[in-house]
């Protein structure tokens, strides 16, 4: 193990020092599969594109991975230009701020042209300081959405086109699904945590953390163990027991896919960047697509969801050459043609206007029903300070607590508001460390 | 004992000279990352490692003090000795079997050391597929026999699959030492047992397996160092520690807290711990087992 390792680091000192007289970027990121083809497109179009800079992307496995590669290599000061990070990393990126050259500093000092107002504002709040900067150039965000199978809609004597808009439409619909033998169960949902805790608060404009989700510093607290969570988490529970929902597994929930492709349930609640898997692997039936449901008797007018995803963080330490690289890439990575053909591709949020009014006029949207849903549903209403994200240090392993408190009431080891209970004041013992690490 | 022969170098160096190549391997890799265990585990500090305070035994006092962490030191308990019952259980019945055969041994000695050539990780996937709650077949022929399997959600169903996955790849490693250990048993003894009038059975259990009890203390250390060490990929692999930290064992706990969570002070400090275990654990062996062990 250790050998395989020293000898990688042969091989990629070795491969560093024979690089052109173009200067190099490094960008390590976390995209495999076809997502990480695409992106390797991208950055080779960058560097056709003009001869100055060349930008290497380098896969360093999952997101966590990625980032604990990104946080060893700063320490050992080998570290890459840029490194993309996900959501749930923000809160600790954010408080490293010797370790991080925040991005409207960066295009300013390298007089590259960086309008904030372009962006869409629910994707650069999440990833803003208080007085508005973005810290991190956005690059693929996704919000969660609903996919339902059209054909066992059919079969149950369902409109097809018609997708339950409430919670209560879910459990009608899904009573029907079951009964009739349609499918065996009505609907699972990927990312128990993102979904149908972090997401649900948004939508209903309740809090998740004080001091607005933790928007306004270190010193917040979990919230997310109010009534409507404690109600949802015990509706879940009584739909598992009625066999209408089926639980998809902890933190992805990639068990949650798999039952939908089988056709084994009939709805399934994830991000809108698995809208190409669906697509690849609805053989058999025809999807739908719809926002995520809401409580009527709680709110008559949901608000936006809020994203997931990553961004792409600069790392301190580098020469100005590379940083000058670097801010040309970004200013590539926001046009509105690479932008478009990014999220049209993989199903993430266009980040910027131009990206999807680009979209618009192409006539993307119209060509493919429901590419649109995960926009309007984060562009909905004005974000309040429950909706515009949340922002925790140490939140990966908050949200394990979570996955972990949700085992144990589908287990039927604990009702919801115990789980619930438990999982904030587990998760404030997390802060507080944090907290007092930072 | 064995008869040494005593080696006498002229050099006064050479002898250091040649044992240097071994200290600096296990100084570097083993010494010295044990040393900053130790040092960060009385440490807080900030993932990039821009501001480190020392905290002195917080980290520790507040593992032992956490029911979490009491929970998952019982769990690899449980798990150490489920595992090592069952994968030297099952190597020496194996072993046994294939002694008595004449001709075919070879094949099947062959077959089963094939499970120990495949690496955790995938011997973690292969039963994650096997008892895969929606496509695997072990949960389907489970069902015929009105068994829910379970294991995302029911704890018990979680640790018996992490249990399973990690004894397979064992057993063939304690098969190969105690069908060695079986071969140089003495004929002699056995035919005198035989003349004796005792049949197999009584001969294996009053002849061999006294006779394997070396080998068996061998194993027992290695299977229960593997157990709580070497599985960190199969329980990755198959459940993450869940469902509710069900299978959540210390070396794991290790990785999640300090990989995932970022808290390299508190993972440090429950790696110290496992140390202190393990050799605890190995002390305890040679001290008190080893005495009742025949050579």
């Amino acid at each position: 193990m250790m050998k395989k390792l020293v000898l990688a680091a042969a091989a990629v000192a070795l491969s560093a020092t024979t690089s052109l007289a173009a200067t190099e970027v490094t960008w390590w990121h976390a995209m495999g599969g076809e997502l990480g083809k695409k992106l390797e497109e991208v950055a080779q179009k960058f560097n056709e594109s003009q001869s100055e800079y060349k930008v290497v992307p380098t896969y360093k496995g999952t997101y966590p991975e990625t980032l604990n590669a990104a946080i060893a290599a700063f320490r050992a000061k080998q570290q890459p230009a840029i490194v993309q990070v996900f959501e749930v990393g923000t809160g600790t990126m954010m408080a490293a701020k010797g370790a991080v050259y925040p991005v409207y500093k960066l295009m300013a000092d390298q007089g590259e042209a960086f309008d904030t107002k372009s962006f869409l504002t629910p994707v650069t709040g999440y990833y803003s300081d208080t007085e508005g900067n973005i810290l991190s150039l956005p690059f693929n965000s996704s919000t969660p959405i609903m996919y339902y199978n059209k054909d066992v809609f059919k079969k149950a004597g369902l409109d097809p086109e018609v997708a339950p808009k409430t919670w209560k439409e879910v459990e009608e619909f899904s009573k029907k699904i079951v009964t009739s033998g349609a499918a065996k169960c009505g609907f699972t949902s990927a990312w128990i945590t993102w979904v149908q805790t972090e997401n649900l608060s948004a939508i209903h404009d309740k809090p998740f953390g004080s001091l607005e989700n933790g928007f306004g510093g270190f010193d917040t607290k979990f919230e997310f163990n109010g009534d409507l969570q404690v109600k949802h988490w015990a509706n879940l529970k009584k739909w598992q027991d009625e066999g209408l929902f089926k639980y998809g597994g902890p933190v992805g929930g990639d068990q949650a896919a798999t039952m939908f492709y089988a056709q084994e349930c009939a709805i399934t609640m994830n991000s809108s960047a698995g809208r190409a898997g669906v697509i690849n692997n609805a053989k058999n039936f025809t999807p739908g697509f719809a926002p995520l449901p809401y409580y009527d008797d709680e709110t008559k007018e949901p608000k936006n969801s809020i994203i997931g995803g990553a961004t792409l963080w600069v790392l301190n330490g580098k020469d100005d050459a590379t940083y000058k690289g670097v801010a040309k890439f970004f200013s590539y990575l926001s046009k509105p043609e690479v932008q478009a053909d990014w999220h049209q591709f993989t199903g993430y949020l266009p980040i910027t206007n131009a990206a999807y009014e680009l979209g618009q006029s192409q006539g993307y949207y119209a060509k493919n029903p429901g590419a649109d849903v995960s926009i309007k549903q984060i562009m909905r209403g004005t974000p309040t300070a429950n909706s515009k994200g949340v922002r925790f240090g140490n939140f990966a392993q908050v949200r394990t607590v979570v996955d972990e408190e949700f085992q144990s009431l589908l287990s039927g080891k604990k009702d919801a508001k115990q789980a619930l209970d438990a999982a904030v004041e587990r998760g404030n013992t997390i802060l507080r460390e944090f907290q007092a690490a930072n | 004992m064995m008869d040494t022969k005593r080696t006498t170098f002229n050099n006064k160096l050479l002898p250091y000279l040649l044992l240097a190549p071994q200290l600096i391997i296990t100084l570097v890799f083993f010494i010295w990352p044990a040393a900053q265990a130790v040092k960060s585990s009385v440490e807080r500090e900030d993932p990039f490692g821009f501001s480190t305070v020392f905290v002195g035994l917080t980290h520790y006092k507040r593992l032992l003090a956490d029911p979490n962490y009491l929970d998952s030191l019982l769990r690899t308990g449980v798990f150490a000795v489920a595992v090592t019952l069952l994968s030297m259980g099952l190597g020496l019945a194996f072993a046994a079997a294939v002694d008595r055969l004449a001709r075919t041994s070879r094949i099947y000695t062959t077959l089963l050391v094939w499970p120990y050539a495949v690496a955790p990780v995938i011997a973690g996937v292969l039963w994650w597929f096997l008892f895969n709650t929606s496509t695997g077949i072990m949960p389907y022929f489970l069902s015929q026999f009105g068994i829910k399997w379970d294991h995302d959600l029911n704890g018990t169903h979680a640790m018996i699959l992490i249990i399973i996955a990690a004894a397979w790849k064992q057993v063939s490693y304690n098969f190969l030492f105690f069908l060695a250990g079986l071969q140089s048993v003495p004929h002699a003894l056995m035919e005198a047992g035989a003349i004796d009038g005792a049949g197999p059975v009584k001969r294996f259990f009053t002849i061999a397996l006294p006779l394997l009890s070396p080998t068996t203390f061998f194993l027992f250390i290695i299977n229960v160092n593997y157990a709580m060490f070497d599985t960190f990929p199969i329980v990755d692999a198959t459940t993450s520690g869940g469902p509710a930290q069900s299978t959540n064992i210390l070396v794991y706990k290790v990785y999640q807290d300090g990989f995932i969570g970022l808290n390299l002070g508190s993972s440090s400090a429950q790696s110290v711990l496992l140390m202190l275990i393990v050799m605890v654990l190995t002390f305890v062996q040679f001290r008190y087992v080893e005495r009742r062990v025949q050579y």
